[in-house]
């Protein structure tokens, strides 16, 4: 009972933490001096390195969902529909949601370790005594890339997807290329498409601000590296669920 | 009359029960090298991160170069940190950097107005007073223990400062290259008439590089002196050190 009393007391103690952390981010973001170098370097790291790894897993569920979607369509006689179910299956959740999280392992793990390695070997200190704001130049930089760089993998990732549904449903009959995508946007509304995009903004906001919050509070050496890395994906995929629950009962108000 | 470069005045930090410092005095003068002797927890390190503004103590002044670094604004902070440089106990290299950008950071960080010929010829001379000219364009990882702590002296003096802090700087170095960087300090005290606040427990570099000794037990100066003054004084709490 003890234990829980305190793991409830560290974990609401964290969310306050993260949530001042994210506070100090719109605070000192929007005030110059702007790292503008140091953010376009992190849009490339962050977004066109994520690239390979989270176009693979898109076309690979793409096809797979697909392929699994298909006897139970058949049985019912409406295979015909299935480029319209998987499209809004893609473009509504998997989508979002599967990026996100391939993001929050690739990118939040990789700001976490960065981070807690440049605080261990006083990195940061560093930056400091050199005139610079390192919240500014390590952490504004890379939440507002993964911010603006995760919606922009996720656009990718529905087309990429929907490719490999393409490739699915062309394995059983053939279908035109240009027929598959009329059926998939034919059955697609702005209220599937609008709230599923804006979502994925804080998903990106969500996996930079945790993973530089993890990192820039790194402590116990090397250790802590670890840690910071590992947590940074627990957290940020926690709140990506979160962020999804909150948006979806949203969307339903403007239904 | 020796002229204070920095002034510290009953400064006090503790962390949870743990007082480092307490009611600590201690006044560097310009143009000398200032060992802080204590054994390993004392507070020294803290000590050298307060003057800097690392680490913000409770109470107490620090006055560097006649200013009270613990009530300036961030502008006024990073003017001073123009004039003293800090030497980092891990030599905090940025990883991600070459030693070229490495050097050229600090340079470009504090909104000098440089062209890119002054920038090449300021680092090429802090390297050139390392002896590591052919580094430039290699990556931390690639040097040794020693190297990097040369790179990372080169980089404390790109800015041509007036005041240097010295964090343990022979820690982790086998023999050979704690007397190369010794010499460096001695060398740069030399050559730019810097004022120098050296962290150390090593008592071989305490004895080649100060010019006073101040020792830090119980968070207090507990006493100040030159190596022979020390080394020769009765008190166990000081000649534990010298043994």
């Amino acid at each position: 009972m003890f234990n829980q009393g305190t793991d409830i007391k560290t974990f609401l103690n964290e969310t306050g933490e993260i949530f001042r952390f994210a506070l100090r981010f719109f605070r000192e973001g929007f005030r110059p001096r702007y790292e503008v170098d140091e953010f376009l370097r992190q849009c490339f790291v962050i977004g066109y390195k994520s690239f390979p790894l989270v176009a693979l897993t898109a076309f690979i569920i793409g096809l797979v969902l697909t392929m699994q979607l298909r006897p139970s369509m058949v049985n019912y006689g409406v295979e015909v529909q299935i480029p319209a179910m998987v499209g809004v299956a893609i473009v509504r959740e998997i989508g979002p949601i599967l990026t996100a999280l391939i993001f929050a392992g690739k990118i939040g793990s990789s700001i976490g370790a960065e981070l807690g390695s440049m605080k261990v070997t006083e990195q940061i200190d560093a930056m400091e005594v050199s005139g610079t704001n390192p919240f500014k130049y390590l952490v504004v930089t890379r939440s507002l890339a993964a911010m603006l760089m995760l919606p922009t993998l996720v656009i990718l990732a529905d087309a990429i997807a929907l490719y490999g549904s393409y490739l699915g449903v062309n394995i059983y009959e053939p279908l035109t290329f240009k027929l598959f995508f009329k059926k998939v946007f034919d059955n697609l509304a702005y209220i599937d498409v609008i709230p599923a995009f804006i979502k994925t903004f804080f998903f990106g906001f969500a996996v930079g601000i945790v993973g530089s919050y993890k990192g820039y509070y790194s402590e116990k050496g090397t250790e802590g590296v670890g840690l910071s890395a590992n947590s940074s994906v627990v957290v940020s995929s926690v709140l990506i669920f979160i962020i999804d629950l909150i948006a979806v009962q949203i969307a339903d108000l403007f239904q | 009359m020796p002229e204070p470069v920095i002034k510290i005045e009953g400064l006090s930090k503790s962390f949870g029960a743990n007082h480092v410092l307490d009611h600590f005095d201690l006044s560097l003068n310009r143009g000398e090298n200032l060992v802080v002797l204590g054994k390993s927890g004392s507070g020294k390190s803290v000590l050298i991160k307060c003057i800097i503004g690392l680490i913000q103590p409770e109470k107490g002044k620090i006055h560097v170069l006649g200013k009270n670094v613990l009530t300036l604004n961030q502008t006024a902070l990073d003017y001073i940190r123009v004039k003293v440089a800090f030497l980092f106990q891990s030599n905090a290299l940025y990883d991600s950097m070459t030693v070229r950008e490495n050097l050229e950071f600090p340079l470009r960080r504090h909104s000098f107005q440089l062209t890119t010929k002054e920038v090449e010829d300021m680092v090429m001379e802090a390297l050139q007073n390392v002896g590591l000219e052919h580094t430039v364009d290699m990556m931390p990882s690639e040097l040794s223990g020693g190297m990097r702590k040369r790179i990372a002296l080169a980089r404390t003096l790109i800015l041509k400062p007036e005041i240097i802090l010295y964090d343990e700087p022979t820690t982790g170095l086998d023999p050979i290259t704690s007397l190369e960087i010794i010499s460096l300090i001695n060398k740069i005290q030399e050559k730019y008439q810097t004022s120098s606040m050296i962290i150390s427990h090593d008592m071989k570099c305490v004895k080649l590089v100060a010019n006073r000794i101040a020792m830090l037990i119980d968070g207090k100066c507990y006493a100040i002196g030159t190596y022979d003054e020390l080394s020769a004084s009765p008190d166990e709490k000081i000649r534990q050190f010298f043994n």
